[in-house]
């Protein structure tokens, strides 16, 4: 939907330039951007991510000013950050509570385009780059958690790298190349560290191809319609640039509250006691945003199939385009689609739940000592969440009849044969 | 439409937010069935919660005296007393390494270092910038003292424990729960229901009148007020000291709410202003 | 369906006309937040606690022997102290400072100790040339001062630039006399 350029230089500099490298075009031509009339408030995740990446790639920066990649330092130099650093208890803060916010936000984002199709012809790219935004972040966030050289990162990493332990043959040479020795130690800990202060950038890199391959094909939309006449849309600023801040702030105050006053309560207790090769902690945990994931790993008996599983529940996520192949993209119009949906989320949350509990806890008691294992819960959401995929969406893209839609994102909004309202921002 | 998507989003977070949380906080205590946990009423907790000066000085006081026997405090200073939101805090010392308490505890301590004409190992008298000594010269030694087990660093302690201030109170004050018959106790560990596992190597470190509490002076709102010498229980001991590590474990937890309150009050009100913005922007478009 | 009448979705506020309030205090409110918050990213590479608090040194001179000179390390800096030769104290002294291109007396240069007198023998000042901050080399240079190697700087015997692209004498560091024999520096 990226038209021909509306843009045309009013001073001469601004010409002389566009001649030579059209930037301030290409800014104009973003700012102008037809965006469907209808985007609710789950399209503004993606303006507050931008927000998340360019908030953890500042804080990122600064921290590793301060930040000494050495084992027997790393821990005390993260005590210095959080003691006698100028703010550095509100920056080192900040870093950690911008992962989990940042998580936070790519989960609602990301459901979002599940609920409303946007994986589907012709965003099937913007979705494989989104999932590899997620897997990139997924191994940026792993990196950095291992930095402050707590029980829970030394723990955390050598859980994590001995999934590659597992694989047939080479798993274990592979392991230790990756380690660079026989246990996560200091050459882990620093290439780790060059690791997770290059990776921010590649995520930068997708986010522009991701943004790009969306601005190439047009958004989707609540109703999933594609957008036939100039109606439908409305110029992204100042439309959007103001809903996107509304939406940036009201989502800062969360962000703020967990910052300021509840700084702990997305970690373990456990990273505030320096890492210990000798004594694994009692309960170790990845971050709340990995559990589902472990949860799935954890729902085989098998090392390696747990593995590939934990694996194949991320690679379905990029084949997805090809797995629903329903003609009609939001859910909005597919009733029984739609509450398939609401029980993948249930699910999703129930992996996390699990990925929380120790396995032969008891997750739902029947009486007394008796009742479903955690192990037992995690294997049931894992089945639907495969199911929901390689199941559920094909056998539906064949079945399913849809409601009826509206013929235009207009007609939707205005209803059919209301006319007469303008399209300009109010002054 | 345009109220329903909103709701949604709110609820939509709420229930995120809420569950994430407790997914955080699923993972933790191991207190013996028959223990009642105690809930002391800290100062320090909530929105607007502050250390309690003059209990923090008294902790100072039983970590000096009891603790610091066998624990370190290595991640922090003896200048990190007079700092801002630091129990010995005073206005008329803006730089911490001035203040006459910091002065006079960091004197208090022997801190090893190098004669830098012999390049002999002595002990001097510590200064404000020095860091509070390791009891022992290293861990083989610590672990020698202790019959093998480690007497863990306390600077972060009140933080490395899931609600670190009631366990660390509640371990110091259950010492006298009596042991169930059916645990047996190798020599060397003594029954406590608060910790991990319920055995401890620490024998009970306090008991009743242990250190003698004197007044101690506090700057209230700007005025000295001197604050009565309470009754060296265990109990307040055990508080007293919890004091002091919290503040250990999070001197910034002052700064750190008051500027989160003036932060959450801006963010509001640009939330607000940005949202009639929006309303003003799409007055005349339907949506 | 599409109304002639209806402007196209990338037109612009007018530029110039009224601007509206919620819109100025909108903007206003959000430049101010974006203010707050670059203060602790710039200010979070100032001098950190630890730092401010770096201890002092305190230096014995009764081990300096006549015509020889201690360097020692403070705030990551050479402090020289040189225990000057009677020949060094009067050249320093009868130096017509007017020539100087930093004028100041040998006097100047020292600190009384806890009686009140000064104390000539012992020159206390930072090693560290006031050109680029290389460190001089002792008893060197046209001057029988010090001379810096990094690009010919010439310095006398009371630390005084004399010839060279230096701007300044060699900085004295605040110390005081603990007693007779021993300054405390910083």
């Amino acid at each position: 939907m990226s038209g021909p350029s509306t843009y045309e230089p009013k001073y001469a500099a601004a010409k002389w330039m566009d001649k030579r490298l059209p930037i301030i075009r290409m800014g104009a031509d973003f700012m102008t951007f037809p965006s469907p009339r209808n985007l609710n408030y789950w399209y503004t995740f993606g303006g507050i991510l931008a927000l998340c990446l360019v908030v953890q790639i500042l804080s990122g920066v600064i921290l590793a000013m301060h930040y000494v990649a050495d084992v027997d330092k790393a821990f005390a130099s993260v005590q210095r950050i959080r003691r006698d650093v100028p703010f550095g208890w509100l920056l080192q803060s900040m870093h950690a509570v911008g992962a989990s916010m940042f998580f936070l936000a790519v989960y609602m984002h990301m459901f979002r385009g599940l609920y409303y199709g946007s994986y589907k012809a012709p965003r099937e790219v913007i979705w494989i780059l989104g999932c590899a935004i997620y897997l990139v972040m997924m191994a940026t966030a792993f990196l950095g958690y291992t930095l402050p050289w707590g029980q829970m990162s030394f723990w955390g990493a050598t859980v994590i790298t001995g999934f590659f332990g597992a694989v047939p043959v080479v798993g274990e040479s592979l392991q230790e190349w990756l380690l660079g020795g026989y246990s996560v130690d200091n050459a882990t800990l620093n290439r780790f560290f060059a690791l997770h202060y290059l990776l921010p950038f590649v995520l930068a890199g997708l986010v522009g191809l991701h943004v790009w391959a969306l601005h190439h094909v047009g958004q989707n939309n609540p109703i999933g319609i594609s957008e036939k006449t100039k109606e439908d849309t409305l110029a992204f600023h100042p439309f959007y640039t103001v809903k996107d801040a509304f939406a940036i702030a009201a989502f800062l105050v969360i962000f703020a509250i967990f910052l300021f006053y509840l700084p702990d309560a997305l970690g373990h207790a456990d990273n505030y006691i320096e890492a210990d090769p000798l004594k694994t902690p009692a309960h170790i945990v990845p971050e709340w945003y990995f559990l589902p994931f472990y949860a799935i790993l954890r729902a085989v008996p098998d090392k390696l199939a747990g593995i590939l599983l934990m694996l194949g529940a991320i690679i379905v996520l990029f084949i997805l385009p090809w797995l629903d192949t329903h003609k009609v993209r939001s859910m909005r119009f597919r009733p029984i689609a739609r509450w398939f949906f609401i029980f993948f989320i249930f699910f999703c949350f129930v992996l996390g739940w699990c990925g929380a509990g120790t396995p032969d806890d008891i997750a739902v008691p029947f009486g007394k000592n008796s009742g479903i294992t955690f192990y037992r819960v995690s294997q049931i959401a894992t089945v639907y969440y495969f199911a929901y995929f390689l199941v559920i969406l094909p056998v539906l893209g064949l079945i399913e009849k849809p409601l009826k839609r509206p013929d235009s994102i207009t007609k939707a909004v205005l209803g059919d044969g209301k006319h007469g309202e303008t399209l300009a921002p109010a002054e | 439409m345009a109220f329903k998507t909103p709701k949604n989003i709110l609820l939509g977070t709420v229930l995120v937010v809420t569950s994430i949380s407790g997914m955080a906080f699923a993972a933790g205590g191991g207190v013996h069935g028959d223990y009642k946990m105690k809930h002391p009423d800290w100062s320090f907790k909530g929105a607007t919660g502050t250390y309690d000066r003059a209990a923090a000085q008294r902790g100072y006081q039983v970590y000096r005296e009891v603790c610091a026997a066998c624990h370190s405090l290595k991640y922090v200073a003896f200048r990190h007393l007079g700092d801002k939101g630091a129990p010995f805090y005073l206005e008329d010392y803006p730089n911490p390494s001035d203040n006459p308490y910091v002065k006079n505890f960091a004197a208090d301590w022997q801190v090893a270092d190098i004669d830098s004409e012999t390049g002999d190992e002595i002990e001097r008298p510590g200064i404000p910038a020095d860091y509070f000594p390791d009891p022992f010269p290293n861990e083989p030694a610590a672990r020698a003292s202790n019959g093998g087990a480690l007497p863990p660093d306390l600077s972060s302690m009140v933080k490395a424990r899931g609600n670190g201030a009631d366990y660390l109170y509640n371990l110091l004050v259950s010492y006298d729960v009596p042991k169930p018959a059916d645990v047996e106790l190798t020599p060397g560990l003594h029954w406590n229901p608060v910790m991990e596992g319920h055995k401890i190597a620490m024998a009970s470190p306090l008991s009743d009148d242990l250190v003698s509490y004197e007044p101690v002076e506090i700057i209230d709102h700007g005025k000295s007020k001197i604050v009565d010498a309470p009754p060296a229980t265990v109990e307040q001991m055990a508080s007293d000291v919890t004091q002091f590590l919290a503040w250990t474990a999070d001197p910034k937890l002052e700064q750190r709410k008051s500027i989160g309150l003036m932060t959450i009050i801006y963010l509001l009100i640009l939330s607000i202003l940005l949202f009639l913005s929006y309303k003003r922007v799409w007055r005349d478009v339907k949506h | 369906m599409s109304d002639s009448s209806t402007t196209h979705a990338t037109t612009e506020p007018e530029d110039g006309s009224k601007r509206d309030f919620i819109f100025l205090a909108t903007g206003a409110t959000a430049a101010a937040g974006a203010a707050a918050i670059g203060w602790p990213l710039v200010a979070q590479m100032g001098k950190a606690a630890d730092t401010l608090a770096a201890g002092s040194i305190e230096i014995d001179l009764s081990k300096i022997a006549v015509g020889q000179q201690l360097k020692m390390l403070w705030r990551g800096k050479p402090v020289f102290v040189r225990h000057r030769t009677k020949a060094e104290i009067e050249t320093a002294e009868n130096t017509d400072i007017s020539d100087c291109p930093d004028p100041e007396t040998d006097n100047e240069r020292l600190v009384p100790d806890n009686n009140g007198n000064l104390r000539p023998e012992f020159l206390v000042m930072v090693g560290v040339c006031t050109h680029f901050g290389c460190v001089p080399v002792g008893e060197a240079g046209e001057f029988d001062g010090w001379y810096c190697p990094c690009h010919g700087s010439h310095y006398d015997t009371s630390g005084r630039i004399r010839k060279g692209p230096a701007p300044k004498n060699m900085e004295i560091p605040p110390y005081v006399f603990v007693n007779e024999n021993v300054i405390k520096v910083g």
